[in-house]
């Protein structure tokens, strides 16, 4: 546990997290999610948990940023109202 | 949705990286007893190498080498095999997925048995992991429409 490291990796979480939830734009929110997602497999390995943080990154950042990005593409760029 | 595009560097990075991945998937499983991975991981990495093949190529040509039949059949068999290696301990006399009574149809014993068993049912989990993954793809990426096979 180096705390420098763990403060600066929780800030960014934090700060994709909220960015993610604000952003208007649907793609750019699943983008921003997959690196939140990057971010929390960071930090995991950095607490020890390698195995949950391989999960992370195999399914977290992995598949499911596809499988948003492939549900957004059904959807149309800017809403009708 | 996923028409054919004709991009020669990512056919061909895909085309190089998909052989790659499988083995790490693998890697991954048959390390998994010792070091962080396992069914899960592994079948993710198996099915993010037949997402890749479907991004880069189209649904069409991937659904020919890679059925939603066979998909079906991969789905229903994973389980299939981890809840057979689970009745068979008990058929054998021992508790549901107690794998030490494997010794008795398997030429090792009782502590290789263990091993054997557990490695059982995480080929199991990796091939309905793999093929759900896919499957849940698949029919995102196809608008649920059936494309033939089952």
């Amino acid at each position: 546990m180096i705390w420098q490291l763990d403060l600066i990796l929780l800030l960014l979480v934090l700060i994709t997290g909220i960015a993610a939830l604000s952003v208007k734009d649907l793609l750019s929110s699943a983008i921003i999610l997959g690196a939140y997602s990057f971010l929390m497999c960071l930090l995991w390995t950095e607490m020890g948990a390698v195995d949950v943080a391989f999960t992370e990154a195999t399914v977290g950042a992995g598949v499911s940023t596809v499988f948003f990005v492939a549900a957004i593409y059904h959807t149309t760029r800017r809403t009708k109202d | 949705m996923i028409k054919k595009h004709d991009d020669l560097i990512v056919e061909t990075l895909a085309r190089l990286l998909t052989p790659f991945i499988q083995a790490f998937a693998l890697y991954v499983l048959f390390l998994g007893h010792y070091s962080p991975g396992g069914g899960f991981q592994g079948g993710v990495l198996v099915a993010a190498s037949f997402i890749l093949l479907i991004i880069a190529f189209d649904l069409e040509k991937t659904t020919e080498r890679f059925s939603e039949k066979f998909n079906v059949i991969c789905n229903g068999g994973g389980v299939f095999i981890y809840a057979g290696i689970g009745v068979l301990c008990i058929l054998l006399g021992g508790n549901l997925l107690d794998y030490s009574v494997l010794s008795k149809i398997l030429p090792v014993g009782p502590e290789e048995a263990r091993a054997l068993g557990i490695l059982g049912v995480e080929i199991g989990v990796e091939i309905t992991v793999a093929a759900c993954l896919v499957s849940i793809f698949i029919d995102l990426a196809s608008k649920g429409e059936n494309l033939g096979g089952s």
